[in-house]
């Protein structure tokens, strides 16, 4: 089979953390794209292995609804897209299972897919970015990047917690289970009482670990919930958007995306249309049914990499728990 | 048209940064450099308000201790830190992250040496600069001119000193990639020769620790 047909479909695996997803994208869009989320219980985070227990569970059925959905028939598929990485050992294999079941039964192609440029990548297709800097922020990563001579570079990234972990440990406390963002969201609009956290800001790196204690502290302390909610969210999002800004004024790029679960804060658009706008440059955010993790990412990242002959035999078909954004070879963008 | 301390207009922007927005404008008949913390209108203004003060404060105390560990930078003139306003000397030169665009990489690997240099002596007095990107050093008559000292502190922990040289290594890989081996390599012989190779055996390692704390590094 040759690459230069026009229409390519594939299929693509996401299975890195609490998501089991799947989907199926053309050479144009995404045609189908389905999920089940794994819920952790009430103040407690993601257990791999109930989470890894909870895909395997799901994953045929998941598979079988995301062809249906698309109408599209399993020797129409071209390539099998799975999350290589980075994310929990134990999830991550079971997207793994799933994806070098389909390619040995199927005999197509496995393509390895790095979770981080997926987000980066599904998020520029669908805002029309096209050398942007990119502001990664989710659980399990806050990054700010740009491509540069054939990957995405770190400009500047948490030197300890990422923003969704201190949103979710933070929410925990209270007893909220993960992920937290969206009700401390909430409980934050009920307040403009801005209390002193932790600013930490080092050149374009940011620290979150110090405010997480001290908000922490402040919930015992008998301070008003609604207003640490509010200062968390202000102080911690003012870290971030000063980072960002620093890396469009540093780089001159025009475009800024934000990608990853916390891109679904209101707030958090609110004050990098700011940003964007006094630096000239168009603010991107990927739609809310695409920030958080989804098989989307998965597939469309697949079939960039497909097209570039980007391919993993079965038998190295490994999964990476610890796989840099920076270390990712990205052979289909050519600027 | 804004009017700035002592009557100057702000007329002519030079540079609109992340951290301020720089102007030329004249002070008693010389040309001068305004800089100029404007409101960070996303943020809350308590906050905004308390870090502009508190970074033109740091920055102004900063840009004489350097002077003091033997480091060019510019001269200031007047601070107004409820404004977030320092006006200071205007260095005319090439920043070196355009001279590293730009190359030919020969006449630049002198500066790069200068630079681990330059940094040794700021750290010799404890000062951490806090935003070592190649934007905020301005190469003049073969020697830099160190600027932006907005997030600059004073340190004598190696952890302090190591998260600083840290910086420089991420902007050069992120925006220097297909040099930024060279240039680092440089720097740390540079530093070297101001610090001593031991000091930076032990900031070499620090840097690899920071590193692995890193999000998915992985674990060596």
């Amino acid at each position: 089979m040759s690459t230069n047909d026009s229409n390519i479909i594939g299929i693509g695996i996401e299975s890195t953390a609490h998501t089991l997803g799947a989907s199926i994208v053309d050479s144009t869009k995404i045609l189908s794209d389905v999920k089940d989320v794994y819920k952790a219980p009430e103040g407690a985070g993601i257990h791999p292995r109930e989470a890894s227990r909870h895909h395997t569970e799901k994953a045929s059925e998941i598979v079988k609804q995301a062809l249906n959905k698309a109408r599209v028939k399993p020797k129409e598929l071209r390539f099998v897209a799975y999350s290589m990485g980075p994310g929990l050992g134990p999830c991550l294999r079971v997207g793994a299972v799933v994806a070098r079941t389909l390619s040995s039964y199927l005999k197509l192609p496995l393509i390895p897919v790095n979770h981080a440029v997926g987000h980066i990548e599904i998020g520029a297709m669908l805002t029309g970015a096209t050398d942007p800097v990119a502001l990664l922020v989710s659980g399990g990563h806050t990054v700010i990047c740009a491509f540069e001579s054939g990957r995405w570079r770190i400009f500047g990234e948490t030197l300890d917690l990422s923003i969704g972990q201190l949103l979710d440990q933070f929410g925990r406390e209270v007893g909220f289970a993960s992920p937290c963002g969206a009700r401390i969201e909430q409980h934050a609009l009920k307040s403009s009482n801005l209390l002193s956290l932790p600013y930490s800001v080092k050149g374009q790196d940011v620290s979150y670990s110090g405010m997480l204690t001290a908000a922490k502290k402040m919930i015992h302390s008998g301070q008003r919930f609604e207003d640490i909610c509010y200062s968390l969210q202000e102080t911690g999002f003012a870290m971030l958007v000063e980072v960002a800004e620093r890396a469009i004024a540093f780089t001159e790029k025009k475009q800024l995306l934000v990608v990853g679960g916390v891109a679904a804060n209101k707030r958090l658009s609110e004050m990098l249309k700011e940003v964007s706008t006094r630096h000239s440059a168009s603010l991107h955010v990927v739609p809310l049914l695409y920030s958080g993790d989804c098989g989307a990412q998965i597939a469309w990242t697949g079939l960039q990499a497909y097209k570039a002959g980007v391919q993993i035999p079965v038998e190295k078909s490994i999964v990476r728990q610890s796989w840099r954004l920076d270390q990712v070879d990205v052979p289909w963008r050519n600027f | 048209m804004e009017a700035g301390s002592g009557g100057c207009a702000l007329e002519k922007l030079l540079k609109k940064g992340a951290e301020a927005d720089i102007y030329v404008t004249e002070w008693f008949g010389e040309e001068v450099v305004t800089k100029l913390r404007k409101p960070k209108t996303f943020m809350h203004p308590k906050l905004d308000a308390e870090l502009r003060r508190h970074r033109t404060i740091r920055e102004a105390s900063f840009l004489s201790e350097a002077k003091e560990a033997g480091v060019l930078t510019p001269f200031i003139h007047y601070v107004d830190p409820s404004k977030g306003e320092i006006v200071m000397e205007y260095v005319k030169g090439t920043r070196f992250k355009d001279a590293l665009l730009t190359g030919p990489f020969d006449r630049i690997a002198p500066l790069c040496v200068e630079l681990g240099r330059c940094i040794a002596k700021l750290h010799g007095k404890n000062i951490v600069h806090g935003d070592l990107s190649t934007s905020n050093f301005i190469i003049t008559d073969q020697t830099l001119t160190f600027i932006d000292f907005g997030l600059s502190s004073s340190s004598q922990r190696l952890e302090d000193k190591s998260v600083d040289l840290h910086l420089v290594k991420q902007i050069l890989k992120s925006a220097h990639g297909k040099i930024w081996e060279k240039v680092f390599q440089l720097l740390l012989q540079g530093y070297g020769e101001t610090a001593g190779s031991k000091q930076v055996d032990a900031l070499q390692a620090k840097i690899k620790e920071i590193e692995r704390r890193g999000r998915y590094a992985r674990v060596e």
